[in-house]
């Protein structure tokens, strides 16, 4: 594409993501693929038990092996003087806080949960190692079932939380509600089991680090989506090393989904052994660990019931949830099922009470955190699957209920009952547009005639909404992150014209490289080619907050917008300078500028870019140089939304769910590009479609993780999906600089509701009011036999 | 995912294979890998020596003989799948192969490998078995034949001696007025067969069936046949009701479940697929 993207139309075409020939011919560098002499390598003992008490740990065998450089224990890193603390990021009011420490200390709690360290000359020699140590486990009994954790008796994750609760938490009004639900003319309730996912980045976590004992500097490549929360969080709690002497790198980085946001153990072991051995040390987990150490996502146990009137308004929307957190709280694990899930609880409707109540539990299982959509998907399944539930008893179509329920085109700001203020949206705008395409009343038509034929057709809605781009910091803050929300970029014009840009966002597959240089491109009218993107160095940009829920391009890109501004401000007078004319008569286009009326006159960026740096003649009281850096906080959060549609077709020999279309009508505001925006709805779809109908983390009755490999783990493949649809509407964000809104997330929270949605539909001959997610045959196949 | 030390082997004939796994009682054929090697990456194995046979002439190629088809152990799903041979003698074996895993494990998995590792998701064991397939063996004391309902002994686990090697298989060609087809369901995480049914049936003179087979993978510890379905089968027309009334007899008394799919729902399934696969079988014949 090069040659056509000069200057200001670059903004919201479909360039072809230049990162992808380096990706796609394997030329990319990823942590793993880095070498540094003399490197060791690191593995971990985890435990094979959900919850048992340790004895003892016997690693002479393992120390005693060839190419064995050390075995360490949780005694090790407690002796070493650092605080080997592995924090929790986000806290809750009363919530139960345990101790997390780098290795279990004397008691298991997850299968998987880290037990002892070996560090070995080589990978092999690691691994063999670890067949050699041997603990003296005394089991006790685990539980896995995030309700069945709060009942009396049930077995403890941790002593001072009581009935395993961590946290007890609500949003809203709960005698509004109640008053709601005694006056309600119908009422749909659901049972809703959302299911545990594993995130299955395609890259497994992974580090390499380099202490250097002489100055005091560690240096760490690792998998992770935020650079900068990593080397807080390493220094403050896990390491205790100076911020300053912390340099942290995301090499490329192969899929996170949330996988890699969070603070684990193991990148920072990584560092700890380094820091002993005083070699480079290697951690790359393999396929196995990915599945028993990264964060899980999902996991609640709901009841949920909607209010209505006799004419199907929605009068109140009652929710009552169990949501696990695992053996542990992970960084941000208790934002996830309160503020990114109660909060989004009224959906596009406007529902005058709302109460939603959520008890955090603690389970024997790994971890749960924020996965693609964190929150939201789950009350996006919740409010949608409600919706539905809520046309079927009273009789009134599903897109017809909707239409009736929504907050309308003219009632924005519209404030919730569950605090967050939606400051624009078109709900019927995307509705009108998704059934159109999808062709509503003839599928009605042939969904009758084909059940005359024993075929079952089923179509399914749901219209959402997302809040994403978490904003602004102060109240982020509030709600107790332990974090700012704003984000860095710097914009640096070198002397000949050419650009690099600094982010403090941290891509790992979106195509940041290729958006932000869209961005600045138009921004300063300069040639696409002639931008450079840099991103997820600690080192090199200033503090950043990273790249997770859905913020790169609403924050992110505003940071990088203002800070382009900034720029232009400054080479406008820099300009008007060498032009002798009043910075007001200049115009700024396609990169030059020039006093109105006289575009032949014109000094170019790069012409403007080469006095600053030569600074032989500057204005009075401009420094040279030509860059600029934006610390951008956002006022809101964003609000991108939209109506996806599911049509199945079920097998009633079999109950085989094919899904037969799948259409998405998003509103992510302006779009940058419109292919890459396309790429994340796909993919988001592909996810979500994963969690409808096959993916499930299961655990047994002894809180043993049974689908711990691909074999039993069902992601879902190419030829299970159809081709998707992707439109758009644009209702641009009212308050960032872009227009932009969020879209890496959209895709998987709109999509489970709609797929079980159609099932549903599609079985509604048979009386089948809701299935529990993954949607397999075998379940189709009972709901319709019996 | 890193296996234990291993020594490897690569001998250049069966003979010389044979030698090498009799003098290691700990060392394993190592055909397309790709089973193999995950278990080792899993540690789930840990054997001392590879034997790998993938070099040995004698195991490769199909030939066409006195009304059989002889395969040799090493040839490659990919290689049967698009042989017009194959597809023209054993449509069934043909297309269970053409159905396994994605291309790449059709390029490296091997024929022999999938019926001596005997999973019993595996595709190709009811494939062999209801084409009443003969497999030829070669250890330290000389060759055998055994045919493949012999084969399978139970979950993972043939009639193959630690130091045997499986050479080739035999199938009969078909003749005229028999058909046969394979129908699989794919398990949505692993892709083996959650349930695979393989048909043969065969159609006398005036049309009504003179013989049947029909034999299923996944559903219990071993690959199956379901003798009662291929009982009722024999002296009716083959009509469609033929065949849904002859499977629901089907019953696969030890049939296992997971995660995806109970005993009791493969069952079902079973007689879905196993219906699918005679219907195409009857069409061929
Ligand atoms: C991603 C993936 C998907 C797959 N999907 C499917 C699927 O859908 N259906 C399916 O059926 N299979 C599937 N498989 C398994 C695949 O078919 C294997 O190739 C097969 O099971 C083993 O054949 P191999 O040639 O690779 O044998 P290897 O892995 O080399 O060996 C397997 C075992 O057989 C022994 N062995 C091999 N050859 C001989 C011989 N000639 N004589 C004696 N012993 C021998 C070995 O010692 C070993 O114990 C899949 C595998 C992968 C990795």
């Amino acid at each position: 594409m090069a040659g056509e993207s000069n200057g200001a139309g670059v903004f919201g075409s479909s360039i072809r993501r230049r990162e992808d020939p380096e990706l796609i011919t394997g030329r990319a560098k990823y942590t793993d693929d880095l070498q540094l002499p003399n490197t060791a390598y690191c593995t971990i003992l985890r435990s094979d038990y959900a919850h048992a008490k340790i004895n003892g740990i016997d690693a002479s065998e393992a120390e005693a092996l060839d190419g064995v450089i050390a075995v360490y224990t949780a005694s090790d890193i407690a002796d070493s003087g650092v605080p080997g603390g592995i924090p929790v990021g986000w806290l809750l009011p009363d919530m139960v806080i345990p101790e997390h420490f780098m290795l279990a200390k004397d008691t298991t709690r997850y299968v998987g949960d880290g037990v002892a360290i070996v560090v070995a000359e080589d990978q092999y020699t690691a691994h063999d190692a670890l067949e050699l140590i041997y603990v003296d486990y005394d089991p006790r009994d685990g539980v896995a079932d995030p309700k069945k954790a709060t009942e009396d008796g049930a077995p403890l994750v941790h002593d001072e939380a009581p009935n395993n609760i961590a946290f007890d938490w609500e949003i809203g009004d709960k005698e509004m509600t109640d008053a709601a639900f005694a006056n309600a003319a119908h009422v749909a309730s659901l049972d809703i089991v959302n299911n545990r996912l594993i995130p299955n980045a395609m890259e497994p976590r992974a580090a390499l680090a380099d202490y250097n004992s002489i100055t005091g500097e560690l240096t760490l490549y690792m998998t992770t989506q935020n650079p900068h929360i990593h080397r807080l969080l390493i220094s403050l709690a896990s390491l205790g090393l100076p911020e300053h002497k912390i340099r942290v790198i995301a090499p490329e980085v192969g899929g996170g989904f949330g996988s890699k946001i969070h603070h684990y153990a193991d990148e920072a072991i990584a560092a700890w052994a380094s820091m002993q051995t005083g070699r480079p040390v290697k951690w790359t987990a393999t396929r196995t660990e990915t599945y028993l150490t990264d964060a899980h996502g999902r996991d609640h146990v709901t009841h949920a019931e909607m209010a209505m009137d006799a004419d199907g308004k929605f009068t109140g929307l009652r929710v009552d949830t169990y949501a696990a957190m695992g053996a542990y709280l992970s960084t941000f694990a208790p934002a996830v099922p309160t503020y990114l899930y109660g909060t989004l609880m009224s959906g596009e409707y406007d529902l005058p009470a709302i109460y939603c109540h959520v008890y955090g539990v603690f389970t024997h299982t790994v971890p749960v955190d924020a996965y693609r959509g964190a929150g939201r998907p789950e009350a996006t399944f919740v409010v949608e699957r409600l919706v539905d539930e809520a046309a079927r008893v009273s009789g009134i179509d599903p897109a017809e209920i909707r239409r009736r329920n929504f907050v309308a085109p003219d009632n924005f700001p519209f404030q919730t009952q569950v605090a967050l203020a939606y400051d624009s949206g078109n709900y019927e705008g995307a509705l009108d547009k998704a059934l159109e395409t999808i062709g509503y009343d003839d599928f009605r038509n042939e969904q009758a005639a084909a059940r005359e034929q024993g075929k079952y057709l089923g179509i399914g809605l749901s219209t959402y909404i997302e809040a994403c781009g978490l904003a602004p910091s102060a109240v982020v803050g509030s709600l107790g992150a332990q974090a700012g929300q704003w984000e860095s970029a710097v914009v640096r014009v070198h002397a000949t014209g050419k650009v690099t840009v600094y982010s403090g966002c941290s891509g790992h597959g979106q195509g940041h490289e290729t958006t932000y240089a869209q961005i600045v491109a138009s921004a300063l009218g300069v040639p696409y080619e002639d931008i450079d993107v840099i991103e997820g160095d600690s080192g090199v940009m200033p503090h950043g907050w990273g790249t997770y829920g859905s913020r790169s391009a609403a924050t992110g890109g505003s940071a990088i917008a203002s800070a382009a501004e900034k720029v232009v401000d400054k080479a406008r007078t820099i300009a008007a300078h060498l032009l002798e004319a009043a910075e007001e008569d200049l115009e700024f286009e396609d990169g030059n500028f020039f006093v109105k009326g006289s575009p032949d006159q014109a000094q170019s960026l790069p012409d403007v870019a080469l006095q600053a740096y030569l600074a032989h003649n500057l204005p009075k009281g401009i420094e040279p140089a030509l860059e600029a850096t934006s610390f951008y906080d956002p006022e809101n959060f964003v609000f991108p939304f939209g109506t996806h549609i599911a049509v199945v077709e079920v097998c009633a020999n079999t109950g085989h769910v094919e899904l037969q279309r799948y259409l998405a009508v998003d509103d992510v505001g302006n779009v940058i590009n419109p292919m890459i925006v396309d790429g994340q709805v796909h993919g988001g779809i592909a996810q979500g479609v994963g969690q409808s109908l096959y993916e499930t983390a299961v655990y047994d009755e002894g809180a043993n993780l049974l689908s711990g490999t691909m074999l039993d783990y069902a992601v879902p493949k190419a030829h299970f999906l159809p081709s998707f649809e992707t439109d758009r509407t644009v209702t641009p964000c009212p308050h960032n600089p872009l227009g932009v809104k969020g879209v890496g997330e959209a895709g998987t929270i709109a999509s489970p509701a709609a797929v079980v949605n159609a099932v549903v539909d599609a079985l509604s001959p048979f009386g089948v009011a809701h299935i529990d997610m993954p949607v397999t045959s075998e379940k189709v196949w009972n709901a319709i036999n019996n | 995912m890193y296996p234990s030390k291993f020594d490897y082997h690569r001998p250049s004939s069966v003979q010389e294979a044979v030698q090498i796994l009799s003098g290691n009682p700990d060392a394993k054929v190592l055909a397309g890998g790709h089973s193999l090697i995950p278990v080792m990456k899993l540690r789930l194995a840990a054997p001392a020596a590879l034997v790998d046979i993938g070099r040995i002439g004698a195991l490769q190629g199909i030939s066409r003989s006195n009304g059989s088809l002889r395969i040799g152990a090493c040839v490659t799903y990919h290689e049967i799948a698009n042989s017009a041979d194959v597809q023209a003698a054993a449509p069934a074996l043909a297309e269970a192969a053409g159905q396994i895993g994605d291309r790449q494990v059709r390029y490296r998995g091997t024929i022999g490998g999938n019926l001596s590792h005997a999973d019993p998701a595996s595709d190709l064991p009811a494939a062999a078995l209801a084409l009443g397939a003969t497999l030829h063996v070669t250890g330290p004391g000389g060759s055998r034949s055994v045919s493949a309902s012999d084969f399978f002994v139970d979950l993972m686990m043939t009639a193959l001696q630690p130091d045997e090697i499986l050479t080739g298989v035999e199938v009969p060609v078909a003749q005229a007025g028999t058909g046969s087809a394979y129908a699989k369901w794919e398990h949505p995480a692993s892709g083996y067969a959650l349930c695979g049914a393989a048909a043969v049936v065969t159609r006398g003179a005036g049309g009504s069936c003179t013989g049947a087979s029909l034999c299923f993978n996944g559903v219990s510890s071993t690959a199956v046949a379901a003798t009662e379905v291929a009982a009722g089968l024999v002296g009716s027309d083959l009509s469609d009701a033929a065949i849904d009334s002859a499977v629901g007899n089907l019953s696969i008394p030890d049939a296992t479940g997971d995660m995806f799919a109970s005993a009791g729902y493969r069952q079902e399934l079973a007689k879905v697929m196993g219906a699918r696969a005679l219907r195409t079988a009857r069409d061929r014949a």
